[in-house]
């Protein structure tokens, strides 16, 4: 009897100090940790991660961050984003990171008004006619024509050739708004070639830009690809100026492209020396820290996605989604890792955009452009 | 295109055929015997990139050694999968293999994410293989020097190995007609070991070289030069060890050519590559040097 | 088998499919959008997979296309019912193309247009791909996959390239997709059952013997061919509506390794074991995530691995072929009268 009893007493108790402690907030990461892409969820996994713990609670309880699987491609991207909003019980998601797969995403989580931040879809497609989505980077339109500004009136160029990867949106996109921006600044596009996707031998592509003797080489792709492309042009003696996007920034670009990307530009969110806001420092010196990483753009970002997210939980006072959405969209001016972000109503953000060249495998700030 | 220019493509296709080539060759040996399309081919290519970049930059083994070390290793891995995966299922229907083989590809790709994570990592370089050498107007790497010797030395080895020895004289007969073989007192299973280790030792070659060439490691890296060099021996005709490196360098050649000789065609590349592959293959059913296979 | 047993054999089948009928249509009420989501998939899984291992299966014949046949039937779909404004403001590298960017369509039309233009290639197709046999056929089918995507790629003003569809209206549902699933089973059994089935399954066994018996070994491949392509088209339309989005890179041969690895654990040439081996695929892939959570088992403390999922996959996939090497099914279908003789045998009375 007296065992019982005990037993009894134990249990009121156990779940009284659960009831005591708050209950979680629920966030969803969806995120490609498996297939072609899983460097960039791994990035951002990261990212999020070290994020949390600076920011590990809003309003009181803690957040608990529910990682969905998209395998890279949307299928998976779409039935993942269903599980985080009727399993989980997310009240806002962070992702994805390809601007395809957020936009099979997105389509759910906007019917079930559940708010969705992505760190680095820069498709201007993306949140076309969608209340719920939102992103911290830069849209294509912007990134391209910055590029196209700085290859002009900067690097002096009038000619210019590209190589992009016909495949991926992000580098049609940026392709695009370059070459109208360079063609309507008076400069001329000498010769254009594309790859595919996996393909690792451009030798042929850059014979073609050899011959066109261009000023400047725009390559508006990811990082890995970019360092074998500096590598076989310097090869085969091709020292035009390479130009490139934010998908350029990481440490692999270096480590990978060693002395062929020495002086090559690239636009981007930020550089390790322009990060000047308290939460940015924090963020920085702890991942410096814990992953002993340089920094890349697709790390920060994530980071930048999740406070803004935490912020807006803040600032909406309530775990309901619709009033995170109000919050997410009135976001002004705030101070995140890639400097000052305020989110536009139709859910892209504007901040400034940093020109960072290698030099001496490091990257070095050059300049800050406001779009 | 003048030709000098003409002359640099050859030099760039050259070497992408040659790597395409040493693939090929450890693909349709397996095949050959097995008659099995070993989708794992691929990722053996990434297993031996992989070794050699932990020996060289993480365990500081002189690259020698290194390659020598993750040939081996590739070799064993490539008998370990034949014994675990493929031997269990040899009197099954053929598909099943290829599903096994497909599982085991999927196995070491997401093995790979998992243990080691998809960022890719560099590929030392040793000094031995930089630089180049001009001839005229054109530009030859040694590397690319490298790679059509080293191609060339192995084919030489595997025809000798297949046509010389008792072993490979064990292989022939096998790919023929394994029952009468068995009744012969040939032990089967060492004369499959052996070709999967000398086709998984091929493969790892194949991937040292093509991580000098393109020194990104990362784990979904042998996907894409896999799925060439499955159509390079299709290509050449399926189990032909020197319709293999010739498919290779077909595929090499027209994919740099393609490009070069006109640029807005490059979009289009692989399905140029494969249009050239479905021609041949209309007008030469069993592939340029294959025969009459019997189902 | 006598009349009686006929006649109860097909009251018994319309039967569940009635019964098929009213959990879908309590499910449409009572599940959330999750579990939904994941009964739809496996419809279409099963069209995809039924369809195909009519090629595979049986008829003996090693395509890799099923990854083409989706990728035009979501195309061709997706192109007939997007709105011109959708498609005004998606083009966005190059305008669409004239009569294609002012037209619009009902789902129903689009999806039979999906089935038709993808059976009219599949048709052309068959001419040239069956020249070849074996794994050959396979490359070439494997080719014909990749040039597809390259178009897809390439062909912007008409498939805005890299960028996709986007803004579908998500008209998949329930009912659609366990419609076409149904009725493609149907029509599926029929053909097999039909002299047209006998003679594929002929070739499968032995394509010279077949031919001696007067069967045209090309005229039933290029019909199998095309009518397996009609119902991935539509399958490929239905797809398109669910994920509400399409992109070349959603059509990589990878899908076609999926389908492949769906119909040969289910038993290659059996329906059943396709039907089967969809749903637990599909589900499966699903199910396979807690692995990546973090949880408390036996108060061994698991924190959950990412990419942990597809390991799992790839090695369970491996010990099924290990172990069950003929597939769940083999080559045996189910029929009711094998259904009887079970219980009789588990209930001995």
């Amino acid at each position: 009897m007296h065992r019982v009893f005990l037993m009894i007493t134990a249990l009121c108790l156990g779940t009284l100090s659960c009831a005591m402690a708050a209950e979680p907030i629920n966030v969803g990461a969806l995120l490609p940790m498996t297939g072609s892409v899983a460097a960039f969820g791994q990035m951002a996994w990261e990212g999020i991660n070290t994020a949390k713990k600076i920011e590990p609670e809003a309003l009181g309880r803690p957040i608990e961050i529910k990682l969905a699987d998209t395998k890279s491609e949307k299928v998976d991207s779409a039935n993942a984003v269903s599980r985080l909003i009727e399993k989980e019980k997310v009240v806002a998601i962070i992702g994805e990171m390809i601007s395809g797969n957020t936009i099979a995403a997105s389509d759910h989580a906007e019917r079930s008004k559940i708010p969705m931040i992505s760190p680095t879809a820069t498709n201007p497609l993306v949140n076309q006619g969608k209340k719920y989505v939102f992103r911290v980077c830069f849209i294509d339109p912007e990134q391209g024509q910055v590029a196209a500004r700085l290859a002009l009136d900067q690097l002096h160029a009038k000619t210019a050739a590209i190589i992009y990867d016909i495949s991926q949106d992000y580098c049609v996109g940026l392709k695009t708004f370059f070459q109208r921006e360079f063609t309507k600044g008076g400069g001329k596009i000498l010769a254009e070639t594309m790859y595919k996707m996996g393909d690792r031998d451009f030798t042929a592509q850059l014979s073609r830009l050899k011959a066109a003797k261009p000023d400047i080489i725009y390559a508006p792709i990811y990082y890995t690809e970019l360092a074998l492309i500096a590598k076989q042009a310097r090869e085969m003696g091709l020292d035009v100026t390479i130009l490139a996007g934010d998908g350029a920034q990481a440490p692999e670009l270096v480590q990978l492209g060693g002395k062929a990307v020495e002086g090559l530009y690239f636009t981007a969110h930020f550089h390790e020396d322009t990060i000047n806001t308290p939460m940015g420092k924090k963020f920085y010196e702890l991942f410096k820290k814990e992953i002993g990483k340089e920094l890349d753009s697709y790390t920060a970002q994530s980071a930048d996605a999740y406070f803004i997210l935490v912020d807006a939980i803040k600032r909406a006072g309530s775990t309901d989604p619709v009033k995170i959405r109000e919050a997410i969209s009135s976001t002004k001016d705030f101070e995140g890792l890639t400097g000052k972000i305020t989110i536009k109503p139709d859910g892209n953000a504007i901040k400034a955009m940093v020109v960072n060249k290698v030099q001496d495998g490091k990257f070095v700030y050059v300049t800050t452009i406001v779009p | 295109m003048d030709y000098s220019f003409a002359l640099q493509q050859l030099v760039y296709g050259l070497t992408v055929g040659c790597l395409y080539g040493l693939l090929a060759i450890g693909y349709t040996m397996v095949y050959g015997v097995l008659r099995l399309i070993n989708f794992a081919h691929g990722d053996l290519l990434m297993v031996s990139a992989y070794a050699g970049f932990f020996g060289i930059v993480i365990f500081q083994i002189p690259w020698p050694v290194s390659f020598a070390g993750a040939i081996i290793l590739t070799a064993l891995l490539g008998i370990l999968i034949d014994r675990g995966a493929y031997k269990p299922i040899r009197k099954s229907p053929r598909i099943n293999a290829l599903i096994t083989a497909i599982g085991v590809s999927f196995l070491l790709e997401n093995l790979g994410l998992v243990i080691i994570g998809g960022r890719p990592k560099s590929f030392p370089m040793p000094d031995v293989f930089a630089g180049s050498i001009l001839l005229g107007a054109v530009n030859i790497p040694a590397l690319s020097i490298w790679i059509l010797v080293i191609t060339l030395v192995l084919l030489a080895v595997c025809l000798v190995v297949v046509r010389k020895t008792r072993i490979g004289m064990a292989m022939r007969a096998l790919s023929r007609d394994m029952e009468t073989v068995m009744l012969m007192g040939v032990d089967k299973d060492r004369v499959i070991s052996f070709t999967f280790a000398l086709g998984s030792a091929l493969a790892a070659a194949g991937g040292i070289m093509w991580c000098m060439k393109y020194p990104a490691v990362e784990p979904f890296m042998g996907v894409i030069p896999g799925l060439k060099a499955f159509v390079a021996a299709v290509l050449g005709g399926i189990g032909n060890v020197t319709g293999a490196a010739l498919g290779g360098l077909i595929l090499g050649l027209a994919e740099v050519l393609i490009v070069a000789i006109e640029p807005d065609w490059s979009g289009y590349r692989d399905a140029v590559a494969f249009f050239l592959m479905i021609i041949i293959l209309l007008t030469r059913p069993t592939g340029i040097m294959g025969e009459q296979l019997p189902d | 088998m006598n009349k009686t047993k006929v006649s109860r054999d097909k009251s018994l089948t319309i039967f569940s499919v009635l019964l098929l009928l009213a959990f879908i249509f309590y499910a449409e009420r009572n599940f959330n959008h999750y579990t939904i989501r994941i009964l739809e998939n496996i419809a279409i899984f099963i069209t995809l997979a039924v369809s195909y291992n009519l090629i595979n299966g049986i008829m003996g014949q090693f395509s890799l296309a099923p990854n083409a046949f989706l990728a035009i039937g979501a195309y061709t779909s997706a192109i007939f019912t997007l709105s011109p404004e959708e498609k005004l403001r998606s083009f966005i590298i190059e305008p669409m193309i004239w009569p294609l960017s002012v037209l619009s369509l009902p789902f129903a039309v689009s999806l039979l247009l999906a089935g038709l233009v993808t059976a009219l290639v599949a048709f052309f197709m068959a001419a040239p791909v069956f020249r070849v046999r074996g794994d050959y056929l396979a490359i070439v089918t494997l080719g014909f996959g990749e040039v597809i995507q390259v178009l897809a790629n390439n062909l912007i003003s008409l498939t805005n390239g890299s960028l996709g569809l986007k803004g579908l209206h998500p008209y998949t549902n329930l009912w659609w997709a366990w419609g076409v699933c149904i009725f493609t089973i149907f029509c599926t059994v029929r053909l097999i059952n039909s002299s047209y089935g006998r003679a594929m399954k002929a070739v499968r066994e032995d394509e010279i013997a077949a031919e001696a018996m007067g069967i045209n070994a090309f005229r039933v491949k290029t019909l199998a061919f095309t009518f397996s392509a009609f119902f991935q088209g539509v399958a490929g339309g239905l797809l398109a509506h669910l994920i509400t989005t399409i992109s070349p890179s959603l059509f990589t041969f990878m899908f076609t390794f999926n389908l492949l690895i769906i119909i040969v654990i289910g038993g290659l040439g059996s329906t059943t074991g396709s039907v089967i081996a969809a749903i637990l695929i599909t589900w499966g892939g699903e199910a396979l995530r807690v692995f990546e959570e973090p949880s408390n088992f036996l108060g061994f403390n698991y924190k959950g691995v990412p990419g942990m999922r597809m390991v799992l996959f790839s090695l369970i996939l491996i010990l099924v072929m290990l172990f069950a090497r003929s597939g769940i099914m083999g080559r045996a279908e189910f029929s009711w009268e094998s259904l009887f003789r079970w219980f009789r045998r588990k209930l001995p009375c």
